[in-house]
């Protein structure tokens, strides 16, 4: 027990770790256009392609645009998108386990089946015919992970309904003569959202590893919108001569996903533990 | 056994079904006319004479349940149209790329599983020394690696720093080294942190403290009991991992300039060229529900307790 108390504080102090991190990440993108060194996308003939020194300080792309305001506009796109994007399906996703669990029959088959043929689907490639279809842009990039980002939280909330509703708490209010609605909000929701909470937050890297894959693909996020994936993309070809245009985004990209990705793992670990008292 | 085939090949054919149904829906919906798409793609001029006749070629002026009903007709036959760009049929298209993708997946999978089966032994039997720790944590940057990112930085280091390879990659076994690399090094992670947290479940189970107290050899343990057992987990992993492949595919074959899948998809979506693309999503889908299916089947095999129920 004294073990478990132990290993229990050690992943809380890793989750607030982490938490401070992102935290951190997030106010650097809210506050970057205050910090971005140059104007992100100022191009500049005089300087480009030219090596990090005292002016640029991760050198220019082959516009001569400062590829450190670059990537600190960057962050915005990336983590608003990636979080926004978990949100929302989140919700969604959320809300129709729920109703498909509560209420059974027609509507829980319906719902279900339709995340059967979703997952059908190897996980990128409806993305990517999604965007492609649409074009670029940020918010039709969303809403091409989207696609089938909501049926994850589907089964888990509907799976999770299922568990609960007949505990004595759940009948308790049921007596109580509460609508659906309020059971489901009120007495329900604040017990499964443990799990809900645990794949949100893993999900976070991955919607961004996404949405980064599809705008290097030239079908997510375009120019001159600052964005991690397309500048890397923008700037291969000149990865001979300004190897600094890729590796700088490159190095932002994994170093944020790796963050988030750590958040994820924190949460289901002090969720995990708390789980097994 | 054969009654739960039939089961599942009935629940397959509903999902393929339904998936048919929601690829046409998709670009059925792709804005734009589809008419003016195909004459862009051929570089006629669009007139409203020709587009007219076009639009009644392709069968555009029918209602969209006909139409479906009509390509999905013609889908279970083989047919999956032509492309708009050249006239030529989508499935001889997708039949000279699926083979290099092939080739690509299961050779970026037979990489992923001889790196991280033997280092997630090591980690499971060494568990909380400094290899473990540190493959640990190398397993966990690269699954945060994006395959896009892996790609260029292998490329700049392996081809413009140490020029140990050419960058348009060969069409031979050489060439498919970078790509096949690219593809299974976020494999590795997610393959290793994985089969460890099995091996150790495996480890931690009463059968081998009990052939541990009957003297059974410990190498005999791991080989012959817990890696057996494991086996059905990993199966599952790798069965599942099928689905990344075809996404990351596209970013590789599109990087490295291989003429597989993943490519074709790419091109077709530059091109506008919606049928290939239909095609590429049709049959990507129908692989994956494939492959989970004999994963299924396997596990049955493999696991009595399964078979019981």
């Amino acid at each position: 027990m004294k073990d478990r108390m132990t290993v229990g504080k050690r992943n809380r102090l890793r989750l607030f770790l982490f938490l401070g991190l992102t935290g951190l990440l997030v106010l650097l993108s809210v506050f970057a256009p205050l910090l971005v060194p140059n104007d992100p996308n100022a191009t500049n003939a005089l300087h480009m392609n030219e090596a990090p020194g005292r002016d640029f300080p991760l050198g220019t792309d082959r516009y001569g645009r400062c590829v450190c305001s670059r990537v600190l506009m960057g962050t915005r796109t990336s983590i608003f998108s990636a979080v926004i994007l978990v949100a929302v399906t989140f919700v969604f996703g959320t809300v129709l386990g729920m109703l498909a669990g509560w209420f059974g029959g027609a509507a829980d088959a319906l719902i279900m089946r339709l995340t059967d043929v979703f997952l059908a689907f190897p996980q990128m490639v409806p993305a990517i015919a999604v965007a492609g279809i649409l074009g670029g842009g940020m918010f039709n990039a969303m809403l091409a992970m989207g696609v089938t980002g909501w049926t994850l939280y589907a089964r888990l909330a509907r799976a999770q309904v299922l568990a609960l509703r007949e505990e004595a708490y759940v009948s308790a209010a049921r007596l109580t003569g509460q609508g659906a609605l309020s059971i489901l909000l009120k007495t329900l929701l604040p017990n499964m959202l443990g799990p809900l909470v645990v794949s949100a937050s893993t999900q976070i890297g991955t919607m961004m590893i996404g949405i980064a894959g599809l705008s290097f693909l030239g079908i997510g996020v375009t120019e001159p919108q600052a964005e991690w994936g397309s500048m890397i993309s923008a700037s291969r070809a000149y990865l001979q001569l300004a190897p600094w245009a890729v590796l700088a985004p490159a190095g932002a990209t994994i170093c944020t996903v790796m963050v988030f990705n750590y958040l994820g793992d924190c949460v289901r670990d002090v969720l995990d533990v708390e789980g097994l008292r | 056994m054969l009654k739960y085939i039939a089961k599942r090949l009935l629940h397959l054919a509903g999902i393929l079904v339904a998936v048919s149904f929601l690829t046409f829906l998709l670009m059925y919906l792709a804005p734009g006319d589809a008419a003016v798409k195909k004459l862009n793609a051929q570089g006629i001029a669009v007139s409203a004479e020709v587009l007219e006749k076009t639009r009644a070629d392709m069968g555009l002026d029918r209602p969209f349940l006909v139409q479906y009903g009509d390509w999905a007709f013609r889908v279970l036959h083989g047919d999956l149209g032509a492309s708009y760009k050249d006239g030529m049929s989508v499935a001889g298209k997708l039949g000279k790329a699926v083979g290099y993708t092939a080739v690509l997946a299961l050779g970026s999978l037979a990489l992923a599983l001889l790196v991280s089966l033997p280092l997630a032994l090591l980690t499971a039997l060494k568990k909380d020394s400094l290899p473990d720790y540190l493959l640990r944590f190398l397993s966990f940057v690269a699954n945060s690696l994006p395959n896009f990112l892996i790609s260029v930085l292998l490329m700049y280091f392996l081809c413009v720093k140490a020029k140990l390879l050419p960058v348009v990659a060969e069409k031979n076994l050489k060439g498919l080294l970078l790509p096949a690399a690219a593809l299974a090094i976020p494999m590795m992670g997610r393959f290793l942190r994985q089969f460890r947290a099995e091996i150790l479940e495996q480890l931690g189970k009463d059968y081998v403290s009990a052939a541990r107290a009957r003297g059974v050899k410990a190498r005999y343990i791991l080989f012959r009991n817990v890696l057996h057992n494991a086996s059905i987990s990993i199966l599952t992993i790798v069965g599942l991992s099928v689905g990344t492949l075809f996404g990351g595919s596209v970013v590789i074959e599109t990087v490295f300039r291989w003429p597989g899948l993943g490519k074709l998809a790419m091109d077709a979506i530059t091109n506008r060229d919606y049928p290939v693309l239909q095609g590429f999503v049709l049959f990507s889908a129908a692989v994956y529900v494939l492959v989970n299916l004999l994963t299924d089947i396997a596990y049955h095999r493999i696991d009595p307790r399964v078979r019981q129920e």
